[in-house]
């Protein structure tokens, strides 16, 4: 029975999916919308193959800026987290720095990096960096936050230094707010990369999809927001696997 | 000389007067019980000797050094398992003994041979989350055990289990440490619970808490089942429930 309703769940969704690109197709096989604002599926999926080497570069440049600017977030969300965790006053200083920042929409200062830091790599890295910062450090302080003070107490009767109490108790108890913070960012971090190539430069999905959109090559401007969400989707994966991995105590006992 | 000595230790949480003029003194090998009700302040007063909290006034002598607010001398076992979820039981007891200074392969050869006493032979790979109530319990005290094991303060561990397992708890801790030289300051509101472990009991007032009667027990080792039902068992219990 259950296994039926599981089926049922699985198929329902998959079926009304279907039915939806079906109309799609037709929709724009009889042209009630023009193909260059509606390019049918088929379509879409003909020119992802065609412009597939061509895409590659483009996902390859972008994937990499995510990653670095990804990377470097962590770095220094560790270290801000920690130090804020650690230190009372650096905590009051930063605090609501942290939070106001957050209610700033990066696509707005783009452009700024663009005047300051050129059209190279390296605004697009800090347009990811300064999205994706905030949600890493916020969870990780939170997740460094949350250990109960009596365990904190006991480990620290027994004798622990600062530092071992991060190691031993603090960072692995931060592990699953940590990780919710990385996935909230890593989508964050194609979608800031992307932005900061469409204000401008020489490679990448967002610089090509700009190009696309101006010969209004509308099934093109579709194959890249498939490769850019499926970019997203693997960071995503690759970032459960890790969390799956290095929690053995809430993911099952295989070390 | 005595093990631990508490001297007129009072301690006031703001307005909250929670301990006041407390003596209580552990003999070498002695189990010392306290029995008082919830809230009077029976963890302070382990806090207070663990020296994670310093008193408004009295003194904390271990083995006649002064240790008021001094941690890190006597290892102390919390209501709570507090046991780290994210490391198996093995690396969970070898805690305090890393903490030590000791490498990983020793602070493990060490544990392991407890893991037969304290039952949990065969769970060393497991993680806390895998074990009952009793064995994460037992897991506990074999930590405590291993940080020190002169002098352990023991905090109601058995008070969130069901009283079967409870049971067989204080069964097993009677038999344990009837071989390990350990002094234990025990803390718990069941009465029964009292009588059949220790050697002394004080019983704490209400908030402000002081030690409103003192009794040695005098039922003679080795307890058992048996011992629940003796008659100096029932006019133990009775000249104490008059207290209250
Ligand atoms: N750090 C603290 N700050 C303020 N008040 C506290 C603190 N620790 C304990 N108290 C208060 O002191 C009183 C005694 O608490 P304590 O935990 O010592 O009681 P207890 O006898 O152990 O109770 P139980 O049997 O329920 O564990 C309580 O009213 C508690 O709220
Ligand atoms: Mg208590």
């Amino acid at each position: 029975m259950k296994k039926l309703k599981n089926i049922e769940d699985k198929i329902i969704p998959i079926v009304f999916f279907a039915t939806l690109i079906l109309i799609w197709e037709m929709v724009s096989r009889i042209e009630i919308v023009p193909t260059y604002i509606l390019p049918a599926p088929t379509t879409i999926i003909k020119t992802l193959i065609t412009t597939m080497p061509k895409l590659m570069e483009h996902a390859y440049i972008t994937a990499m800026e995510a990653v670095v600017g990804f990377i470097i977030s962590i770095i220094f969300a560790m270290i801000i987290a920690i130090s804020m965790d650690s230190i009372p006053v650096v905590r009051k200083a930063i605090y609501p720095l942290i939070i106001t920042s957050q209610t700033i929409p990066i696509i707005t200062i783009a452009p700024l990096f663009a005047i300051w830091f050129g059209f190279g790599y390296l605004p697009k890295i800090v347009i990811v960096v300064l999205v994706c910062f905030f949600p890493i450090t916020l969870s990780l302080l939170e997740g460094l936050s949350s250990v109960e003070t009596e365990l904190l107490n006991l480990i620290k009767s027994m004798g622990a230094s600062k530092i071992e109490l991060y190691k031993i108790v603090k960072i692995p108890a931060a592990l699953p707010s940590f990780f919710s913070g990385l996935k909230i960012s890593a989508t964050y971090s194609i979608m800031g990369a992307t932005i900061g190539e469409w204000v401008g430069g020489k490679n990448g999905l967002g610089v090509y999809m700009m190009r696309v959109k101006q010969s209004f090559a509308t099934d093109k401007v579709f194959a890249v927001i498939i490769v850019i969400t499926l970019l997203s989707v693997m960071i995503l994966k690759l970032i459960s696997f890790i969390e799956k991995k290095s929690m053995p105590w809430i993911y099952g006992n295989k070390k | 000389m005595n093990k631990i000595e508490i001297s007129n230790v009072t301690k006031k949480f703001g307005s909250l007067h929670t301990l006041d003029n407390v003596c209580i003194d552990l003999e070498q090998n002695q189990f010392v019980t306290i029995l008082g009700p919830s809230g009077s302040g029976k963890s302070t007063l382990f806090n207070i000797i663990a020296g994670l909290l310093k008193p408004d006034e009295g003194r904390v002598l271990i083995e006649g050094e002064d240790y008021t607010s001094k941690t890190g001398r006597v290892s102390y076992m919390h209501q709570k398992d507090l046991l780290l979820p994210w490391k198996n039981i093995l690396e969970n007891v070898c805690v305090p003994l890393v903490l030590k200074g000791s490498s990983k392969v020793e602070a493990e050869k060490k544990a392991l041979e407890y893991f037969k006493l304290f039952g949990l032979a065969g769970f060393e790979k497991s993680y806390p989350n895998q074990l009952s109530g009793g064995m994460r319990q037992r897991a506990a005290l074999l930590r405590t055990y291993l940080f020190s094991n002169d002098i352990m303060l023991l905090d109601e561990p058995f008070g969130g289990l069901d009283a079967m397992t409870k049971q067989k708890m204080q069964q097993w801790v009677l038999e344990v440490f009837k071989n390990l030289k350990s002094s234990i300051l025990f803390i718990t509101h069941d009465i029964d619970e009292a009588i059949f472990l220790s050697d002394k009991i004080y019983v704490f007032s209400e908030r402000p808490a002081s030690v409103k009667a003192e009794f040695e027990v005098n039922i003679p080792r080795p307890r058992d089942n048996d011992t629940l039902t003796s008659t100096q068992f029932n006019e133990m219990k009775k000249k104490i429930l008059k207290l209250f």
